[in-house]
């Protein structure tokens, strides 16, 4: 396939809207295709998506491909990693873009093991010098940062970190092309069905949304701590999250895990109580405007992550931060 | 329920960033001195996970791992926690391997092996974090896969997968033989008992190379590899890590919230 051209986006339909993390990517996948000088296409697959179809041309996209389909968390991952496959051979794209999402960690890997492409998933920052696309990703839990090209290699499948660029500002100006496809697979080729999704709903503000994070870890010491976490977060209008260890040791749930392999967050304030600060975690917050640490190991490596630091006991300093923060903020 | 697991071993995540050390130039990490490579995390759920169905089903768990003679303890490890048999894949003509190039030579060796119903792999490695390696050996074998789950059971001829996802799970419905890789949501794995160390220390585990389970050189090693590593660097870390100083914790605390007001979080 050295004739491939273009870049196009996986996109990704949640409840009949184009997921945010769709939307970045049109943000960046507007910038390689300006960059090499051809056009961004974003697949969507859905019902009745002709209106969002729309969105994502005012978004950057030059055309967009609708299929008549099963969103990805209703569908059988091998059906759509199907259709997908379909669709990318028809299309044949240079760079393939897809979210580093439930989604994309599943699919992405289907793709470039089916088309024969290159791969790198997780990445933070796509740049093309010299025509080619320049790949960098953090490896070793975040500890370094590797940059990889794939000269020879067509096409290339990358994932990206949500969060890290945010959406352009929609320019209801911009023309483009939506170009319906009917994509048929051959359902005797999938071998497996997918019997359930469920969603475990998160009372209060989503963990990606939230202006404040109040999260907590194994110094928290039991799942009674949280009371005063859930307290602070209440008084800054926030949420609370956790480390790997609360949800191992069954004092939260996973659904509010924060890391490498759960949510990766951004708010303007992160205050991590009783969080050692392993890599893993660190990968899921080091993009907060301003990290907090309140820790009674002076020595643990958060508050070498962090803005502002405070050594001590949780259970000491979190009534008193409550009660200044309630005084500052006239609540 | 047959079972072939497939473990990688890397630098220990839990390594502190300070003592992370990497040669540039080489584009590699150096292991630091002191600090024994583990079992990528996610693997040892993988084996814990075949473990579990073999209480409960029966059958034989065979672990294989793309590595040098030194990854020999990374085996015996798994065998001393209650996998049956093991081995090694080393070649000289494996090093700098990728990942499609390792699934390569993992897809070999599971047909080699033959009688199985399942392959696990972990989610991902720890060292590069990709998450490719399970998927490809599934494309490479033409079987279903289930990426990420957290329980696997048997019912009748099929498998029932319980696969983690952001805000939930879902449950799949797959034939054997299949392909499934492991999340840490497995929880923790068992330890080896005495009885199980010694079991080990005992068993044989043979060295397969390239020739002995058909695999074409110049389809692995570094040359073969679809992209190429320009750089290798430990990012620079920008925050200010300023202690908040107080005559105990709560007037440090105090202190916090003045200062976050101060810049303008809260």
């Amino acid at each position: 396939m050295a004739d491939n051209q273009g870049v196009l986006i996986c996109g990704e339909v949640v409840e009949g809207k184009i997921t945010t993390v769709t939307k970045e990517l049109i943000n960046t996948g507007r910038r390689l295709g300006d960059n090499l000088n051809q056009p961004l296409s974003v697949l969507l697959i859905g019902k009745n998506i002709e209106e969002i179809a729309q969105e994502a041309i005012f978004l950057g996209a030059d055309r967009v491909y609708t299929v008549d389909g099963v969103p990805f968390p209703e569908s059988n991952p091998e059906r759509y990693a199907a259709i997908m496959v379909k669709v990318c051979r028809q299309t044949a794209p240079s760079i393939i873009l897809l979210g580093q999402t439930d989604m994309g960690r599943d699919i992405a890997p289907r793709l470039a093991a089916r088309l024969g492409a290159t791969i790198c998933m997780d990445c933070v920052e796509l740049a093309i010098e010299a025509r080619l696309l320049l790949q960098t990703k953090p490896v070793y839990g975040g500890n370094a940062t590797a940059v990889w090209i794939s000269a020879d290699y067509q096409p290339q499948v990358v994932t990206m970190r949500p969060r890290v660029v945010a959406p352009a500002e929609p320019d209801t100006s911009r023309k483009g092309e939506i170009a319906p496809l009917s994509i048929d697979v051959d359902d005797s080729m999938i071998k497996g069905k997918l019997l359930e999704t469920v969603k475990e709903e998160v009372k209060g503000i989503k963990l990606e949304e939230a202006k404040v994070i109040v999260a907590g870890g194994g110094g928290i010491g039991g799942s009674e701590g949280f009371q005063l976490l859930q307290e602070l977060a209440q008084v800054l209008s926030g949420t609370i999250g956790v480390s790997r260890v609360p949800c191992d040791e069954g004092w939260m749930p996973i659904s509010i895990e924060i890391g490498q392999t759960g949510h990766i967050v951004n708010p303007n304030l992160y205050i991590a109580v009783g969080i050692s600060g392993a890599i893993q975690h660190m990968a899921g917050c080091s993009g907060s405007k301003c990290i907090v640490a309140i820790n009674k190991d002076p020595e643990a490596h958060i508050f070498k992550e962090a803005d502002f630091g405070v050594v001590g006991d949780y259970r000491q300093a979190l009534p008193l931060l409550i009660e200044k923060c309630k005084a500052l903020l006239a609540i | 329920m047959n079972t072939i697991v497939c473990i990688k071993q890397i630098l220990d995540p839990e390594i502190l960033p300070e003592k992370f050390r990497l040669d540039a130039e080489s584009k590699r990490v150096i292991p630091p001195e002191g600090i024994l490579p583990v079992i990528n995390p996610y693997d040892v759920q993988a084996v814990e996970l075949a473990l579990r169905l073999k209480d409960k089903h029966g059958g034989k768990i065979t672990v294989g791992t793309v590595g040098s003679a030194a990854v020999a303890s990374m085996v015996k490890h798994a065998l001393a926690m209650g996998a049956d048999e093991g081995v090694i894949l080393a070649d000289e003509v494996f090093e700098g391997s990728d990942s499609f190039a390792i699934a390569y030579i993992l897809t070999k060796a599971i047909q080699k092996i033959g009688d199985y119903e399942l392959v696990l792999c972990g989610r991902q490695a720890a060292d590069w974090d990709e998450g490719l390696v399970g998927s490809i050996i599934a494309d490479n074998l033409g079987l279903p896969l289930v990426t990420l789950a957290e329980a696997v059971d048997v019912d009748g001829g099929e498998l029932r997968v319980k696969r983690v996802t952001l805000d939930g799970y879902q449950v799949l419905a797959i034939p054997t033989p299949a392909v499934v890789t492991v999340s840490n949501e497995v929880g923790q794995p068992r330890l080896p008992s005495g009885w199980g160390i010694i079991d080990a220390a005992r068993k044989q585990v043979p060295v397969w190379s390239a020739g002995d389970i058909g695999v074409d050189p110049s389809q692995v090693g570094a040359s073969a590899t679809r992209r190429k590593l320009v750089k290798l660097f430990i990012p620079a870390r920008q925050r200010k890590s300023e202690i908040i100083q107080g005559k105990d914790t709560a007037e440090a605390s105090v202190k916090l919230a003045t200062r976050l007001r101060e810049a303008k979080v809260i």
